[in-house]
């Protein structure tokens, strides 16, 4: 029961991070590997928010939410644009020289050194049945669950959401429509780098420590978990996540701490022989 | 309304249209008949800006369309039925007939245009909150169009709105683009099935390996023996 709790606090930040790879792929079909390191800057905004202002919780993270936004929006008009008639796997290269990038020259700012967050969270927890809770976990799935329905809001109400459905639908009927791609998916690349942004302030604080190549594991795993989910399918990231963060809670606590990250991987492997289009994800139609 | 000079399309190193000139005037049902292959719905995507001229020029209300892009031009008044429907499938009917409307801003307005839409074809009223992939063939064309009435074109191009569809259906669909065409819209219509195209058009051209071979009315070409052997032999 223990697992459970620590899973889902740690499965909804793998949730928030699986959105925006989701999101991503969904539009334009890449699996955007800086997308992690995106989290890692997020975690590091709202380190350097929380250390060097007086601000909370809350404005650290919606501060470290916009940056990344703007970030994302940036990546993907200078790096990944200049591509979009070129083969898909030249764009995955540059997704991965980006991500190094972004690395290193974190690195070179902040140095490699492993910093730990200030208390901007209470630290205190309860017990319930011998399960003992932690505020910040409750924090962490609140602020996630809010992060989700309002993005289920964008996505299902809005314009712009309405817009991005139909681009990662059929992007030329999306045009024939009136459309504008190219803007539609700066603003998915906005949205999802936001969620990664709060996923790296959540983890921050949660774990206490960040440093510059923090992005590549949950960077994975939360990739392992849009895939399980179903890629491109927003309630198959969530669903996703929570799942591999459980699991992964589940295998540690069990005495295979050693072995919880082959076991990520492993579901990879097997989602991939067994149900690539994943727990939600559409089986991939022929036009006619 | 709609006038095409000199119009080059290349893919790659293929010249898929070759010195295309075509008109449409106000108030026209305006066919383009062809084989498989010919060019049909190249003319038609790069009239609607989803494929670039090589060279030559797009003329929509005695303005130059062709450096513009797509969205730019359904703004102008320019909408298109493409091929093979390309509903949204994941989305409810009432969701497809919104995005039609996207560039539109007039709440009250659009909200009278789907009725109109719901009215034209009362199966699409009946299906609003149903997603559009569960819909039939002849049900998803109806969306199709109907989608596409809803950004208030002044010209509706339409590529094979019959295609795959049962005869009584195909018969249905072509009334429909009638009525929508003495309701004012100019339509350009790309069809295979060449005696049904002509028999509603005012004028028709056919167009054979990039090339326009043939134009004339509707009545004159339905005659033309070159078109009976080509087109509408067995027929």
């Amino acid at each position: 029961m223990q697992q459970i709790v620590n899973g889902i606090s740690l499965g909804s930040i793998y949730a928030l991070i699986a959105l925006g790879y989701t999101m991503v792929y969904g539009i334009i079909k890449l699996i955007n590997f800086a997308h992690g390191d995106i989290y890692m800057i997020g975690a590091y905004t709202g380190f350097a928010v929380v250390t060097y202002t007086n601000l909370g919780f809350f404005p650290a993270l919606i501060i470290a939410m916009i940056a990344c936004s703007a970030l994302g929006v940036v990546t993907e008009k200078v790096a990944y644009k200049p591509l979009r008639s070129a083969s898909r796997i030249a764009v995955l290269i540059t997704a991965i020289g980006v991500s190094l990038l972004m690395e290193y020259v974190m690195m070179f700012f902040v140095t490699a050194d492993v910093r730990s967050y200030p208390d901007v969270l209470s630290n205190a927890s309860f017990e319930i049945g011998g399960v003992i809770i932690k505020m910040q976990q409750i924090y962490i799935l609140i602020t996630t669950v809010l992060l989700m329905v309002f993005l289920q809001y964008i996505v299902h109400r809005t314009k712009v959401g309405k817009a991005m459905r139909a681009v990662s639908i059929d992007r030329d009927a999306a045009e024939l429509m009136g459309i504008k791609v190219d803007q539609t998916i700066s603003y998915t690349f906005a949205i999802g780098s936001a969620l990664a942004g709060a996923a790296g302030v959540l983890v921050g604080i949660y774990y206490n420590s960040i440093n510059p190549l923090m992005g590549i594991m949950p960077g994975l795993k939360a990739f392992v978990a849009a895939v399980l989910g179903g890629i491109g399918s927003i309630p198959g990231a969530m669903i996703g996540g929570m799942s591999i963060g459980v699991i992964e809670n589940m295998v540690s606590g069990y005495g295979g701490s050693l072995i919880k990250d082959a076991v990520v991987f492993a579901i990879l492997i097997i989602v991939l022989l067994v149900k690539p289009s994943g727990i939600l994800g559409k089986n991939t139609r022929e036009k006619v | 309304m709609l006038e095409i000079r000199n119009l080059n399309v290349h893919y790659g190193v293929i010249h898929a249209l070759k010195d295309i000139s075509l008109t449409v005037n106000d108030g026209e049902i305006v066919t383009l008949i062809g084989a498989n292959g010919a060019g049909k719905t190249t003319t038609l995507r790069t009239i609607s800006g989803l494929k670039k001229v090589t060279s030559g020029e797009i003329i929509l209300d005695g303005k130059q369309i062709e450096h513009l892009s797509a969205p730019q031009r359904v703004s102008m008044g320019l909408s298109q039925v493409p091929e093979g429907r390309r509903i949204f499938p994941e989305m409810s009917v009432f969701e497809n007939l919104e995005m039609g409307a996207f560039l539109r801003t007039d709440k009250s307005e659009i909200r009278r245009d789907m009725e109109m839409v719901y009215d034209r074809f009362p199966i699409l009223g009946d299906r609003k909150k149903q997603m559009a992939g569960t819909l039939s063939g002849g049900e998803q064309q109806m969306l199709a169009m109907g989608r596409a009435l809803m950004s208030r074109p002044k010209i509706l191009l339409m590529d094979e709105p019959s295609m795959g569809l049962a005869p009584l259906l195909v018969r249905e669909i072509f009334d429909i683009i009638k009525s929508i065409n003495e309701g004012g819209t100019t339509v350009l219509l790309v069809e295979q099935n060449a005696s049904m195209a002509l028999s509603i058009a005012d004028r028709g051209y056919v167009i054979e390996t990039g090339s326009i071979v043939l134009s004339g009315t509707g009545e004159e070409l339905a005659k033309s023996s070159e078109v009976q052997k080509a087109y509408l032999g067995g027929e």
